[in-house]
Parts: structure tokens; sequence; C-alpha cells
């Protein structure tokens, strides 16, 4: 598998946001809380042309900050992002288009006082892929592509539905050629009835313009439909990592398998009665995470080892990795189960 | 649809709701036209020394003067028609009022902008002296100002300007700071765009709303600050009055019941500035999403 986007041990702390007064205060021993927190923690991946990555984990896992980071908006603390060998940023600054961002929410992510075929259009005219000729055809190509009709260029946001925002949004990233794109949550805050046409959508474009997607989602039935491989995010790690199929059907991290066994069914079994396996316990706050790994306050199957050294990715199959002591006693769990 | 509802014919069509507003609106662009074209609509030119007589002065409104006109406001203690005085002096505070705006509106703006944007040590540096100068009371910083550079225009327009800048800037900081949080802005800073780009048209258009209001506030205030150092001989030459010195000329007759030298250009100020005010509060109403219907 050639490595298309490479994720390079990357880190991300944020650093509280200390006013001067803090800070004095802090140097003069007061009780300030000058920690940092690592959202996102040496997290290595790579992704081949053409593949569509599933990035999973509860809120605050970290997973749209990776997401940031591989888009360009936020620089690493450590580590790099390249895109075909070529680096993301340099000292801070993104330094290519080919790699755009849809974001959750079309309602903020658009400009409200600009026009929605100027603010599609503006990017590639600043990057000299369409010239102020062309322009206009250039828009209205990329219009018809997410389904909208080119005669809204001169309309304002509010003038759209949220579907249709998100679509204008889409075409904003797209029209910028570009070979990655990162979906942050782009349905999650859509409604359900127009969530399935966007998703199409996304799946229609990403063949059709051989993208390299990274879809970050917490709804783990729309992950399932869209990605090749998923990724499953704990407290800025990832933990898990495979093809969809086999990491749904067989997770070989425990956390994998509580995330999945704390979606609600839809259809239960004839004899089955409505239970969901909660996680045990909260997320332990990122500011002092535990020793060793990170799960094993919450683990059913934390041993002392667990506790003592943090557990290294490691091959399940050829193309499975996980973070597990225990990962063979978990799909050994997982197989009993389904016996 | 499109053309029809752009954000400028919507705010018009909001605007027009308000009948008072509207009236002060029409009241603000008569005085301007007034003070435009004051040489035209005045009977008398006020500057001109020749056309002054002090057999004239202090004469009550409706005396007919050696002009062969009536002074239908009368005269004041250099013998001006008082209704031609008004007018130019109306000019004067109007178009000092609104350099003073202006240029405070694009130096504190650009001051505002730029610390919310930047971030960091300039941001701390630039806020910290917008807060410092916000806790003094702007005619005292005027005065001092007015009393170092010495009288004229240009200096008035310079006291006024140092003395309000820090309100755009506060505003303008505001405004950015938390438009500049926004998904809009981190997509263009994604795509990317440069700085100056993302700045002027996604950031300064976002913040107009609070700036425009307090522009009109700001000019009525110029204007009324004008008016008060004029009144306390710090302003312009005598031989230009402001509405301000207008006052401050006929105050000293006001006890032996010469009132007109002081009230009808008072008058004139107060309509102005009232009038100003009027529309910037229902600019504001119409900008403030919370009194939303």
């Amino acid at each position: 598998m050639s490595a298309f986007l490479s994720i390079d041990n990357v880190s991300r702390l944020f650093g509280p946001n200390l006013t001067t007064g803090e800070k004095i205060a802090a140097k003069l021993g007061a009780k300030v809380e000058t920690r940092s927190v690592r959202a996102v923690s040496d997290v290595s991946l790579t992704v081949a042309r053409g593949e569509t990555l599933g990035l999973v984990g509860e809120s605050g896992c970290g997973k749209s900050t990776l997401g940031r980071l591989i888009a360009g908006i936020l620089p690493p603390t450590a580590g790099t992002v390249m895109i075909d060998g070529a680096p993301v940023m340099e000292n801070g600054a993104k330094v290519t288009t080919r790699v755009q961002t849809v974001f959750q929410d079309p309602f903020a992510s658009l400009d409200p006082r600009m026009k929605v075929g100027d603010t599609v259009s503006e990017g590639p005219i600043a990057h000299g892929l369409t010239n102020k000729v062309k322009t206009k055809a250039y828009v209205a190509e990329w219009f018809e592509r997410v389904g909208l009709d080119p005669v809204w260029v001169d309309r304002y946001p509010h003038q759209f539905s949220g579907g249709q925002r998100q679509r204008i949004a889409i075409a904003r990233a797209l029209a910028m050629q570009p070979d990655v794109l990162i979906c942050d949550e782009p349905v999650a805050s859509l409604d359900v009835s127009i969530q399935a046409q966007i998703i199409n959508l996304f799946l229609e474009l990403t063949r059709d313009l051989g993208l390299t997607t990274i879809f970050i989602s917490h709804d783990l039935s729309v992950v399932q439909h869209v990605s090749d491989r998923v990724a499953v995010m704990y407290l800025g790690r990832i933990v898990e990592l495979g093809p969809v199929a086999e990491v749904f059907g067989k997770p070989a991290h425990p956390y994998t398998d509580a995330l999945f066994g704390s979606v609600p069914k839809l259809v239960l079994d004839a004899d089955e009665l409505v239970h969901f396996d909660t996680i045990e316990g909260e997320v332990p706050s990122p500011l002092s995470p535990p020793s060793g790994c990170y799960y094993h306050p919450r683990c059913p199957l934390a041993t002392q080892a667990c506790s003592d050294q943090q557990p290294l990715m490691q091959p399940v199959t050829e193309r499975r990795e996980v973070a597990c002591h225990h990962f063979e006693e978990q799909i050994a769990k997982g197989l009993d189960k389904a016996v | 649809m499109s053309g029809q509802s752009t954000p400028l014919r919507l705010f018009w069509a909001e605007f027009r709701e308000n009948k008072v507003a509207v009236f002060a609106l029409v009241v603000v662009v008569l005085m301007i036209l007034l003070a435009l074209f004051a040489s035209v609509v005045s009977p008398q030119n006020p500057y001109d020394l020749a056309n002054l007589s002090l057999m004239d002065s202090r004469r009550p409104p409706g005396f007919v003067g050696s002009g062969g006109y009536t002074h239908i406001l009368g005269t004041d203690p250099q013998g001006r028609d008082l209704l031609s005085a008004i007018f130019y002096g109306l000019r004067i505070s109007i178009q000092i009022g609104l350099a003073a705006g202006f240029v405070s509106l694009t130096i504190g703006t650009t001051l505002g902008i730029l610390a919310a944007y930047v971030g960091g040590r300039i941001e701390a540096l630039i806020m910290r002296l917008v807060d410092l100068q916000l806790s003094f009371p702007a005619i005292l910083l005027a005065l001092v100002i007015v009393a170092l550079l010495g009288q004229g225009k240009a200096q008035l327009i310079g006291a006024l300007v140092a003395a309000q800048y820090a309100y755009f800037a506060r505003t303008a900081y505001g405004a950015a700071k938390a438009e500049r949080g926004k998904d809009y802005i981190e997509a263009a800073v994604a795509t990317p765009l440069s700085a100056r780009l993302v700045v002027l048209r996604h950031l300064l258009p976002n913040c107009t709303p609070p700036l425009i209001v307090v522009a009109t506030v700001q000019i009525a205030n110029s204007i009324s600050l004008e008016a008060t150092l004029s009144f306390l001989g710090l302003g312009l030459p005598v031989t230009e009055p402001s509405l301000g010195m207008l006052i401050s000329n006929g105050f000293p007759y006001m006890m032996s019941g010469r009132y007109w030298i002081s009230v009808y250009p008072g008058v004139a100020l107060i309509i102005l500035i009232v009038a100003i005010n009027i529309v910037g509060d229902q600019v504001r109403d119409q900008f403030n999403p919370r009194l939303r219907r």
C-alpha cells in the first residue's frame, strides 16, 4: 500500500491561554493551571491515494484536532503531515492547496456577507486555478457538480437551506481541485433526511474525482457506509486501525468493542431485551491522563501491565493494527459472543 | 429573487418603517444641504468683514439692517446676520464632525482589527493603550491637545481624532475578535488565502454593522465636542465661527434680554445632534438581533 498522505508522529498540545495577569500570578506561585492538553498524541497514519479513512471516537478524543492538523489549519506541535512527499505546513503556515476541508456547520462556515458564487470562486482566483474571464463558467461547473442551480451564484448564504449550504461548502472545497478532502462531521448538523443526500454526493464525488478522504464522524453507521478503513481514537491516540468490515465486525480493542456496543439498535432480535452496553466511567481528563494505556481505568480486560506500560500499535492481521496488550483475548471474546 | 433582497434593500425597507427615524434622516440631509449651499441660501456672507456693520450688532429678530434685508433671527455682537452665521457655522460643525469621525473610524478600525487578527503582544499593547485612554474623559484629552497644538481646523480635527479613535478601536476589536473565531474565517485561512484577503474580504465586512452604529454616534459626539471646545474659546478662530462659538459669543448678553444670539445657534446644534442620534439609534436597533421581531 503506497502512502499518498502520510502523518508522521504528529502531536498537538494546547497550552492554556494565560492573560498577562495570570502569567505574573503563576510566576509568583499562585495556583494557575499551566499544564497543556495533549489533544493529539504521537499519531502516525498513512492513507493510500483514493482511499477513504474514517476517524471515529467520543467527543473530545482529538479527532477534529487531527483533522485540522492534516488540513493545515493548525500547525502540529511535533511531527509532519505530507501529501505525496510535500509538507502541508511550513513555519506555521499552510503551503499547499492540495488539501481542503468541509466543515461541520454550514451555517457558520460560509461568510454571511459574501455572495455564494464569490465564496466558491475566491480561492481558485487567488491561486490561479481560474481567471476573471472564466470564473463564471468555472463556478457554474462546480455548482452543477454538487447539485446546485448555477443561477443562485448571486445569492447570500441566508437564502439557502442547511443541505444546500453544505453543498456550497463542498463546492468551495472542491473548486480548489484538492487531492485530499477533510470532512469534519459534514453531516452532523444536518437533518437526517438531508444527511443521506449529502453522503451520497460525497461518495459520488470522491469516486469520480479520485479524492483521498478523511471522514471524521461520531456517527458509526455513516463511517461504516463511506469508509474503506477506519481509525478509532481515544484521548488523542489511535487505538485501532483497519478495514471497516474487520474493525466493525471483530473489534480487537476493548474500547472499539464498547463504542460499538453503546450504539442503540433499531432492529432487535425477537428475544433480545432493550439494553445498551454503556462504557463504564467517564473519559479521564486530558490534563492528567492515566498511566500506561489511557483506557485501562474503564477497560474490562485491564491488568497490571495495562496501567504500567503504554501499549504500542502492533499488527493483528496484515492490514490491521491495534494498541492493546490483550487484543487476542478481546478477539476471542468477540468470537464467543458471536457463537 | 436576487437583486431584490440585497442586505442594503432589506435594511432600507426596515428603516422606512420607523417614521421618526425617517424624519430625522430628512432633517440631517436637509441640514447637510443647507451647510453645503450656505453661500447660496444665506442673505449675507458673515465671513466678509466688508458686509458687516457694527451699527447692526445685537439687533433683535426681524430687524431690517443697513444691508436692506430683514435679519430674521437677529444679529450677533459683530453685526453678523445670525441666520447666515448659523448656516456657515453648520457647515464648519458638520465638516469637522465628519472629518474627525472618518479619520477616527479609519485609525480606530485599523488598530482594532490589527489587534484582534494578529493577537499576542501587539494585541496587548494596542488594547491596553486604548483602555488607558478610555479611562480619561474625551473632553479632557481634547482640551490638552488643542492647548498644545494651538487653534485651527486641522489641530481641532487632530484633537477630536485623538479623543475618539479609541471608541472605534474598542468596537472594531470586539467585533473582529468574535468573528475571528468563526468557521468561515478558518475556512478562508485554510484555503489558504493571504492575511490581507482574509481581513479585507471577510473580517472587515463582517465587522461593519457595529462600526456604522458607533460612527453615527461619534459624528454627533464630534460635533458637540467641537462646540464645547469652541464655547470654551479653544476651537476655531473668531473670524470663522462654528455653532459653538456663536453660542459663546451670545453668552454675555443672555442676562440682558438678548437671548437670540445664543439660543438660535443652540437650537440649530441641538436639532442636528438629536437628529443624528435618532438615525444612529434606529441603525443600532436594526443591527441588534435581540431587538428583532
